[in-house]
C-alpha cells in the first residue's frame, strides 16, 4: 500500500490493539495504519458505528484512539495527529469486548430508540427512569478513560512576548514570518505539525524549484537566521483580550516518554497576530458517509503525497468543487484505479477538469447516495448520475463539500465574520485586536497569489475556489452524518427543528451537535447549511455557536504546570516551626500557614491530645503560637482618624498602654473580620486581626487609608511576619509571667514592654481561653529563647504547649467568634450578639448599612447560640438545625466541640431566630454524616459565665 | 488577558492587578444611609464605559475608564 517517496525511510516499529506493525518515521499515526491495511480504527460515540480515518489533521472526528501504556496513557488521541515513535502503543477505545466484535454496536440497531434530545427527553420522565436509562447511557456512550495514576509527565509553562506572533505555518504563514523578521521584528512563528509547510506537504506544486516541503524547511531556515522564533507542534489554543494568546508546545508525542519537559504552556503577548490557520475541508452528506474507507479528498492527498501511502485500490472522488481534483492525479500517481470523479456541478470547465476529463472518468450533476459496506469497510457505492442511479464498486471515497476557514482565533479575537455565499463559508471581517487574517484562512487559496515574490510552478494549475456541497436529503433511508465525532445525522438535526429546538444554539444542546473534543471543526458548516435549509433561511440567518478555546484539547498537566503537590502553593511557616517540631508537634494547613493542631503524647489520639492540652490550660497554664495573626502598626498624626474608619467599636477613649476587642465590617454591614486594637503611643496603634484575613485586611487599610480618606498622614506597616505571638493562658499564667519578666504583669486589656530570657519582648494582657491570659510579642527571629522560657515555665507548673484544636475548645467554651466559621460574611455584629459593641455615632466602614430595615429587625435573621448535646454524643461541624428529620434547616452547626472541663458535647451555630429560641431542643442533622444528634439551643457561653476567671 | 497600563510601571498584566470597584460604588464614610445604600446595590452597569479602580502590586490605587463591550482603555491615572 506504500510506494517509495525518493527519502530512505526509516522504519519505526508500533503496536495497535495488540498486533506489531511496523511505519515510517514522520509517519501520523493514521498513515501507519493505512499503509498496513488496517481501515477500522474506531467505534462511534454513541452509536457504536466501525469507523476508520476521515481526516489529515487535527480536525479527524473519527478515528479517536488512546496512546501510551499505565500513567502515560492519553485518551482520545486523533490518529492523524499523533506522530509514530519507536514503541507507541496504541488501542481502539469505547469497544467491548473488541474493536472488531463490539457489543455495544448493538446500539445502531437499537439506534431508533436513542434518536437525539434523548437524555433531555429521560429528564421528564419519572426518576426512576433516568436512573435506569442513565446506567445503559453511561456503558454505552463513550470516549477514552483517563489513566488513574498521577501523571509522571513534567510540564512547564513559558511567557513570551513578540512583535509579530504568525500562527501556522503554511505558505503564508512562513511568508508572513519571514517578512517580519527580515524587517527586524521579533517573530514568534507557531505550526502544530511537526514539519513546517502545512497545505504544501499535501501538494506537488515547486517554489523557486523546491518542493513545498523542502521550500517550508528552506524559510524556517531562513526565519530563525532573520532573529524568529520557530515553534513546530505548537498550537494555538485561545486568543484573548490585548493580543494574548495561549499555545500549547508538544515536546514528546502522546504516550511517550522524554527526558525533559512532556509539554509547554506558552503565554504570548505579541504586538501584531497574524492568523495563517489555514482552512478545513468538509465531508459530504449521504448515508454510511462514516463507513470506514470514506475520507476528505485532501486527507487522501495528504497521505499520498506526504506519506507515500494509497488509501485504497479503486478510488471515487466526489467533489462539488475544483480543488478535490487534485487527489484523483495525486491517487493516480501512486497507481490507485480511480473508478471515477462525480462533481456536483452541472457544467465543470477549466483546465483542471480538461486534464482530469483525459485522464479519468467525470460524471456531472453527480454524488453519491449511499456507501454500501463489506464486513465494515466501504465496498461500493450508490450514486445518483443526473436521473440515473448506478452502483460503483470502489474502496475507497474521498470527498469534498468545500473547505471552511479556520476561525477559531479570529473570532475569539473579537473578529466579525463575513458571509461569502459562493464559496458557502464565512470569511474573516473586520478584527476588533491588532490582528490580521491571511491565505488559506482569509479565503486566499491560490499559491501564486499568497506567495507573490515567488515562482510557483502547479502542474495542475490553480482552480475555482472551493465551493459548498448542495444539500441532499431524504433520498434513500440511513444514517448521513453531520457530526462524525458526535453521531449527530441529519436525521437528528430535522427532530430537533420539528421538536421546536430551532435556534443552532439550541440544536446543539438537544443533538449535542459540535460538542466532544472536536467543537464541529469538520461537521458545523454541513450542520448550518442544513438547518438553514430545513428552516427555508439563508445560511448566515441559521446563526454561529461560539468557538470556544481551547482549539484543540489540553491535558490538565499542562495547566497546572510545574504547580503541582508542595508547588501547587506556597506553604508559609512559623519562625518556630523547628522548636514546634522538637516538642513532637503535629501540623495542620490553616490557610497557606502549618500551625501546630495537637502535641500528642505516645499512644495518644489527636483528640484525646487536644483535650488533654485543653484541661491543662483551665487546670494550669499553657503556651500557643499566635504568630499567624495578622498584625498591623498604624502610625501618624492621622493614625486615629484611619483607625477609627476601620474599626466598628469606639476608638478614641483608648489610653496609651491599652487595648480592646474590635470588630471591622464590610460596606455592607456584615462582619469582615475581628481582633485587638491596641494604643501603643498617642499616634500609634497595633491592630491584631485573623490569620487568614491577613491579606483582605492589608488591602482594606490601604483602601480606605489611601482611596477612602486619603491622602492620610498615616504609615501602615504589616508587622505580621516580623513579630512571633505566643500565647499564655490558664489559672497559673500570672505567676509564671511576673516571675519570667521580673516585674507585674499588665492588667487585662493592658500592655508593658519587658524581657524574657534576655530578649525585649511586648506583653499584651488579652484572654481568648476565658482564663486570664497574656499575648508575648517577640521578633521572629529571637523567638525561640522566650518560647523555650515559657514552655519550661508552664512545665514546671504542670502545663505545656497547646495547639489549634485545644485553642479551639477553649475557646467555644466562651462562644468567642472565628471569622470564617461563625462570621461567615452573611452575619452582622448583632447577629453574633456583639450589637452593643459598636460605636453609636457611626462613621465606620459598613455603619450605614446597618440602617437597612433588613438589619435592623432582627426577626428572621441567623443569630449566634450555643448548643449542647442532649445525650453528650459529639455533634457534627456543618450539621443542619432541625425541627426534626427532613424539615426545613433552621440554621447550622459553626463549630462543635467537647466540654474540656466536664463530661457532654457542645457547639456554637447560627439558627434562625436564635435569640428567642433559648431552652428550645432541636435536631443537629447530618445525612452526609449520617449523624442525628438532638441539641438544647442556649447562649453561647458555657464556662465561666460572670466572667471572673479571666479578669484581673 | 488585559493588559492594564499602570502610570507607575507601564503596561503590565492583569493578573498583576486587583479590581477594586466602580467609581460610583465608593462609599464615603460621611455619606447619608440612603446614599451609600444606593452606591452598594442601585449601580448603573452601563453597556460602554465606565471608570473603574484597581489596585496595582506595586501598591498604586489607578483610576481607569474601561469600555465594558471592547475593554478598551483610557485615561489611566493614579488615585
Amino acid at each position: 500500500m506504500r510506494t517509495g517517496s525518493g527519502i530512505a525511510a526509516v522504519p519505526v516499529a508500533f503496536t495497535f490493539d495488540g498486533r506489531a506493525y511496523v511505519g515510517q518515521a514522520g509517519d501520523t499515526l493514521a498513515a501507519a495504519l493505512i499503509a498496513n491495511g488496517v481501515k477500522l480504527v474506531a467505534r462511534s460515540f454513541k452509536l457504536h458505528r466501525p469507523r476508520g480515518i476521515m481526516a489529515a489533521g487535527v480536525e479527524e472526528a473519527s478515528a479517536l484512539v488512546t496512546v501510551g501504556e499505565g500513567a502515560r496513557t492519553e485518551p482520545n488521541v486523533r490518529a492523524s495527529d499523533v506522530f509514530l515513535y519507536p514503541g507507541l502503543v496504541a488501542r481502539s477505545q469505547n469497544v467491548w469486548p473488541s474493536l472488531r466484535f463490539d457489543v455495544g454496536a448493538v446500539n445502531s440497531l437499537a439506534a431508533a430508540l436513542i434518536p437525539a434530545g434523548f437524555y433531555y427527553k429521560t429528564f421528564f420522565g419519572p426518576p426512576s427512569r433516568w436512573m435506569l436509562y442513565e446506567r445503559f447511557i453511561r456503558r454505552a456512550a463513550g470516549l477514552g478513560q483517563p489513566p488513574r495514576q498521577p501523571d509522571p509527565d513534567s510540564y512547564g509553562h513559558r511567557s513570551a512576548f513578540c512583535d509579530v506572533l504568525v500562527v501556522g505555518g503554511g505558505p503564508a504563514g512562513l511568508a508572513a514570518a519571514l517578512a517580519g523578521a527580515e524587517a527586524g521584528k521579533r517573530v514568534i512563528l507557531i505550526e502544530q505539525d511537526q514539519a513546517p509547510g502545512g497545505s504544501l506537504l499535501c501538494e506537488n506544486a515547486t517554489i523557486d524549484g523546491l518542493t513545498g516541503a523542502e521550500w517550508a524547511r528552506q524559510m524556517v531556515a531562513r526565519i530563525v537566521a532573520a532573529g524568529g522564533q520557530v515553534l513546530l507542534r505548537t498550537t494555538a489554543a485561545g486568543y484573548w483580550d490585548d493580543n494574548f494568546l495561549i499555545a500549547v508546545e508538544r515536546r514528546v508525542e502522546p504516550g511517550q516518554r522524554g527526558d525533559g519537559l512532556a509539554q509547554v504552556l506558552w503565554k504570548l503577548r505579541a504586538g501584531e497576530v497574524v492568523l495563517a490557520t489555514g482552512a478545513i475541508e468538509r465531508p459530504l452528506v449521504f448515508v454510511n458517509n462514516d463507513l470506514p474507507g470514506v475520507m476528505l479528498a485532501g486527507a487522501a492527498r495528504a497521505l499520498a503525497l506526504r506519506h507515500g501511502v494509497a488509501p485504497g485500490q479503486r478510488a471515487v472522488i466526489a467533489t462539488s468543487h475544483d480543488e478535490a481534483y487534485r487527489t484523483a492525479f495525486a491517487l493516480a500517481d501512486l497507481g490507485v484505479t480511480i473508478v471515477a470523479i462525480l462533481d456536483s456541478r452541472a457544467a465543470p470547465s477549466g483546465p483542471i477538469i480538461d486534464a482530469a476529463r483525459a485522464r479519468f472518468v467525470v460524471h456531472v450533476d453527480a454524488r453519491p447516495l449511499r456507501a454500501i459496506a463489506r464486513g465494515m469497510a466501504l465496498a461500493g457505492l450508490e450514486v445518483q448520475i443526473s436521473s440515473a442511479r448506478q452502483r460503483l464498486d470502489t474502496d475507497c471515497l474521498t470527498m469534498s463539500g468545500g473547505t471552511s476557514p479556520v476561525l477559531h482565533l479570529h473570532r475569539q479575537a473579537g473578529g466579525a465574520l463575513d458571509y461569502d455565499a459562493g464559496r458557502g463559508a464565512f470569511l474573516p471581517g473586520p478584527g476588533r485586536q491588532r490582528h490580521v487574517t491571511i491565505g488559506a484562512a482569509a479565503g486566499a487559496h491560490d499559491l501564486a497569489a499568497i506567495l507573490p515574490g515567488a515562482s510557483v510552478v502547479d502542474p495542475l494549475g490553480a482552480g475555482t475556489p472551493a465551493a459548498p456541497g448542495p444539500i441532499w436529503r431524504d433520498e434513500v433511508p440511513g444514517k448521513a452524518f453531520v457530526d462524525f465525532q458526535n453521531d449527530v445525522t441529519t436525521a437528528d438535526l430535522a427532530l430537533a427543528q420539528r421538536e421546536g429546538y430551532v435556534s443552532v444554539e439550541h440544536t446543539k444542546r438537544y443533538t449535542t451537535l459540535g460538542m466532544g473534543t472536536d467543537q464541529g471543526k469538520t461537521g458545523a458548516m454541513v450542520a448550518l447549511a442544513q438547518i438553514a435549509d430545513l428552516r427555508g433561511v439563508p445560511l448566515p440567518d441559521a446563526g454561529l455557536t461560539t468557538f470556544r478555546p481551547p482549539y484543540t484539547p489540553i491535558t490538565m498537566g499542562a495547566f497546572a504546570g510545574p504547580m503541582t503537590g508542595d508547588h501547587a502553593a506556597p506553604i508559609r511557616r512559623l519562625a518556630l516551626a523547628a522548636a514546634h517540631d522538637a516538642l513532637g508537634a503535629l501540623w495542620v494547613p490553616a490557610g497557606a500557614w502549618m500551625r501546630p493542631r495537637a502535641y500528642p503524647l505516645a499512644g495518644e489520639s489527636v483528640g484525646q491530645a487536644s483535650l488533654r492540652e485543653a484541661k491543662m490550660v483551665r487546670a494550669s497554664a499553657g503556651v500557643v503560637d499566635v504568630s499567624s495573626l495578622a498584625k498591623f502598626e498604624i502610625t501618624g498624626p492621622d493614625a486615629g482618624v484611619l483607625v477609627a474608619a476601620i474599626c466598628a467599636t469606639p476608638v478614641a477613649k483608648l489610653a496609651t498602654g491599652r487595648g480592646r476587642y474590635t470588630i471591622m465590617l464590610r460596606e455592607d454591614g456584615m462582619v469582615m473580620d475581628d481582633g485587638t486594637l491596641w494604643r501603643l503611643a498617642d499616634d500609634r496603634w497595633l491592630i491584631t486581626s485573623s490569620t487568614g484575613g491577613a491579606a483582605r485586611m492589608a488591602r482594606h487599610l490601604t483602601y480606605v487609608g489611601e482611596v477612602l480618606l486619603g491622602p492620610l498622614r498615616a504609615a501602615v506597616v504589616d508587622v505580621g511576619e516580623h513579630w512571633a505571638g505566643l500565647a499564655l493562658a490558664g489559672p497559673r499564667a500570672v505567676d509564671l509571667l511576673a516571675r519570667l519578666i521580673g516585674a507585674p504583669v499588665p492588667v487585662h486589656m493592658g500592655l508593658v514592654d519587658a524581657m524574657i530570657a534576655g530578649v525585649p519582648v511586648r506583653v499584651l494582657a488579652a484572654s481568648y481561653s476565658g482564663e486570664r491570659a497574656f499575648e508575648v510579642h517577640v521578633p521572629g527571629h529571637r523567638a525561640w529563647p522566650v518560647f523555650d522560657a515559657l514552655v519550661d515555665a508552664v512545665h514546671a507548673a504542670g502545663g505545656g504547649a497547646y495547639g489549634l484544636d485545644a485553642m479551639d475548645h477553649l475557646r467555644v467554651e466562651k462562644g468567642h467568634v472565628v471569622i470564617g466559621a461563625e462570621a461567615d460574611g452573611r452575619v452582622t455584629p448583632a447577629d453574633l450578639g456583639l450589637g452593643g459593641m459598636l460605636r453609636k455615632a457611626g462613621g465606620f466602614v459598613g455603619w450605614q448599612a446597618l440602617t437597612r430595615p433588613a438589619l435592623v429587625d432582627p426577626a428572621g435573621r441567623r443569630q449566634l447560640v450555643g448548643l449542647t448535646a442532649v445525650d453528650d454524643a459529639a455533634i457534627a461541624e456543618g450539621a443542619m438545625l432541625v425541627e426534626r428529620e427532613g424539615s426545613e434547616p433552621l440554621g447550622h452547626v459553626t463549630t462543635s466541640a467537647p466540654r474540656v472541663s466536664e463530661k457532654g458535647a457542645i457547639a456554637l451555630g447560627l439558627l434562625s431566630d436564635g435569640a428567642a429560641r433559648h431552652g428550645e431542643v432541636l435536631l443537629a442533622w447530618s445525612p452526609t454524616r449520617r449523624s442525628k444528634v438532638p441539641v438544647r439551643v442556649g447562649a453561647p457561653l458555657f464556662y465561666d459565665t460572670a466572667g471572673a476567671r479571666y479578669r484581673d | 488577558m488585559l493588559q492594564i497600563p499602570c502610570p507607575h510601571c507601564g503596561p503590565r498584566n492583569q493578573e498583576e492587578f486587583t479590581y477594586e470597584r466602580t467609581l460610583d460604588s465608593v462609599v464615603r464614610l460621611d455619606d447619608a444611609p440612603e446614599i451609600a445604600i444606593a452606591a452598594l446595590y442601585t449601580r448603573a452597569n452601563p453597556r460602554g464605559e465606565e471608570i473603574e479602580i484597581w489596585h496595582h502590586t506595586c501598591g498604586q490605587w489607578l483610576r481607569l475608564v474601561r469600555d465594558r463591550m471592547t475593554h478598551a482603555m483610557r485615561a489611566v491615572e493614579s488615585l
